[in-house]
């Protein structure tokens, strides 16, 4: 069982002078897993992934990387670890290619392997062609690329990545998706973020952490299945009864929300979409719009972290 | 890891222009000094032939060249220092050595070495002025090792005090002043002269004394040990310092 969760922490607290900014939190990780941590700015986010990487020690509690303590032996456990900070570390005045290399001989990859490992490194992170420039004249997208690159390249059993998708645009957010999906094969990785559609994307498990306190450990999947689907939103151009709609297998309920616009309520395992279209046709109500409404991830955040809002305020000037 | 982390650093150095100037001026400044040295020794050297025991070339060139040589780079090496480690915390990098497998010693020690390399260079441009003397005649080559180790110590502890100081603060500005006055404190402390009690700890402490010993090409193992210490203790606060950066914020 222990070979293959790959990150355990135990009871961790992180004060701040007085303040707490994570508190009581454990949880691990299995080998392959994608781990999203959530949570609004100030939450004991980045605290939480310093941690893990060594970088930032905890006031108490425990952590383990591949089964190393990270406090007693840290080098042999921050071997295992690629971080990406919140900020990519980067310097400026070096070319991408002699970074890279730095990096590969801070983590004690032998210097004939380096070549090869780099080739291998940026053709992953879509960094090919950028190997003679400078970083500083980077964009953000690829600067972030970069730290991405410098993050993987050793081939650490768990990843770290501090809100890697943050100043990128979409296609390269895609990318760096595709990338996270990639290294899932015999990786660990534990990515934080704020934008909720994204742990839906690549993320097996989602932690919610909220003013320090973990407030949510599940699997995506099953929170998925549990809040989504219970409405189908339609629009029809010559809108019957609302009884004729009511009348359909499956819909519990039925919504006015305009004059052709209707939400339709179902059970989450009786989708009432096939009769909706059948009648549509039949009845020629002219439908043109169909779209299942799903109670998203975001909902759940929302509640789980709404509530003290204002309270949190005062945690947001910490990292 | 100590060389990978040295190989950059003196990489660094050489990628701006901050290093190329300060050769270039340091150079300048002493060459300047050398040539008025040279041109003293050519006036005196009549009456010098009449003394016995007279003060030779090395005495009158190399001693005080080494000398001046000390002082511009008193001025010149909180310069280089201030950055080594305010401005990676500065800009972040520094946790991309925080979370690499090295421990905090690699990463001074790494540093220290790096930025030493730099100013085995500089040195060894100011020696080759000296040694070329040895065309047309004699040094005291004794003499002139002590002065030249006694060089090399001098702004190792410079570069080991400017270190620490760097890892104190994350502005590099103030790492560079805080580095300048602990310096020429260290090196004006003997001013109260001898008279006053405590005076001979004073004249201990004080760099400018034991380095002028070695110019001198008295080679006393106290001296060396001075510098020794001063560098150990120096190198050592810094780890502690960082190390203290993951536990407090």
């Amino acid at each position: 069982m222990s070979a293959d969760i790959l990150i355990d922490v135990q009871h961790l607290y992180r004060y701040y002078g007085g303040v707490c900014a994570v508190n009581d939190v454990s949880f691990s990780v299995r080998r392959g897993e994608v781990l999203g941590i959530l949570g609004p700015n100030g939450a004991g986010k980045t605290s939480t992934m310093q941690m893990i990487s060594g970088t930032l020690a905890p006031s108490a509690g425990g952590i383990t990387v591949g089964g190393i303590d990270i406090l007693e032996s840290p080098k042999a456990a921050k071997a295992n670890l690629g971080y990406l900070p919140e900020h990519p570390p980067l310097y400026r005045d070096m070319r991408v290619d002699e970074y890279l290399l730095y990096c590969a001989r801070l983590h004690r990859i032998h210097r004939h392997q380096c070549d090869a490992v780099l080739a291998k490194t940026k053709s992953r992170c879509g960094l090919g062609d950028a190997g003679q420039r400078l970083i500083g004249n980077l964009s953000k997208g690829y600067q972030q690329r970069v730290g991405i690159a410098q993050a993987i390249l050793h081939a650490p059993a768990v990843v770290i990545l501090d809100e890697p998708t943050i100043g990128l645009d979409p296609i390269q957010i895609r990318e760096i998706r595709d990338l996270i999906g990639e290294l899932r094969g015999d990786h660990s990785v534990i990515l934080s973020t704020h934008i909720l559609p994204e742990v839906q994307a690549v993320c097996d498990r989602v932690l919610i952490i909220h003013q320090g306190r973990l407030v949510l450990n599940d699997s995506v999947e099953r929170l998925t299945h549990q809040q989504s689907v219970t409405g189908l939103r339609i629009a029809l151009r010559q809108p019957p009864d609302v009884a004729q709609l009511q009348a359909i297998a499956g819909v519990e309920q039925v919504e006015r929300l305009d004059s052709n616009r209707f939400l339709l309520h179902h059970p989450p395992d009786r989708n009432p979409a096939d009769g909706v279209v059948d009648l549509a046709v039949e009845r020629r109500w002219g439908l043109f719009e169909l779209v299942p409404e799903t109670r998203s991830l975001e909902e759940t955040f929302v509640q789980l972290t709404a509530g003290e809002r204002l309270a949190g305020g005062e945690q947001e000037a910490f990292p | 890891m100590i060389a990978v982390i040295a190989d950059r650093e003196f990489r660094a150095l050489f990628g701006s222009p901050l290093a190329w100037a300060i050769l270039a001026v340091v150079q300048v400044l002493l060459a300047y000094i050398f040539l008025t040295r040279i041109q003293l020794f050519v006036e005196f050297q009549p009456r010098l032939l009449g003394l016995e025991r007279s003060p030779g070339l090395t005495d009158i060139v190399v001693a005080p060249l080494f000398g001046s040589a000390g002082i511009v780079l008193l001025l010149v090496a909180p310069m280089l220092t201030m950055r080594m480690i305010a401005e990676e915390r500065r800009t972040g990098t520094l946790r991309l050595l925080y979370a690499a497998p090295v421990s905090m010693l690699e990463i001074v020690l790494g540093k220290f070495l790096g930025l030493m390399a730099f100013f085995l260079v500089t040195l060894l441009m100011i020696a080759t002025m000296p040694l070329s003397l040895l065309l047309g005649g004699g040094l005291d080559l004794g003499q002139f090792a002590a002065g030249f180790l006694g060089l090399g110590l001098l702004l190792a502890a410079f570069v080991a005090v400017g270190l620490f100081l760097s890892s104190v603060t994350d502005h590099p500005t103030v790492a560079g002043i805080a580095s300048f006055g602990a310096l020429l404190l260290l090196w004006i402390i003997e001013w109260p002269g001898g008279s006053e009690e405590g005076a001979g700890l004073f004249a201990y402490l004080s760099m400018a004394r034991h380095f002028q010993s070695l110019l001198k090409g008295v080679f006393n193992s106290v001296d060396v040990f001075y510098f020794f210490l001063l560098i150990a203790v120096f190198l050592i606060l810094t780890v502690w310092r960082l190390d203290a950066d993951r536990l407090q914020h």
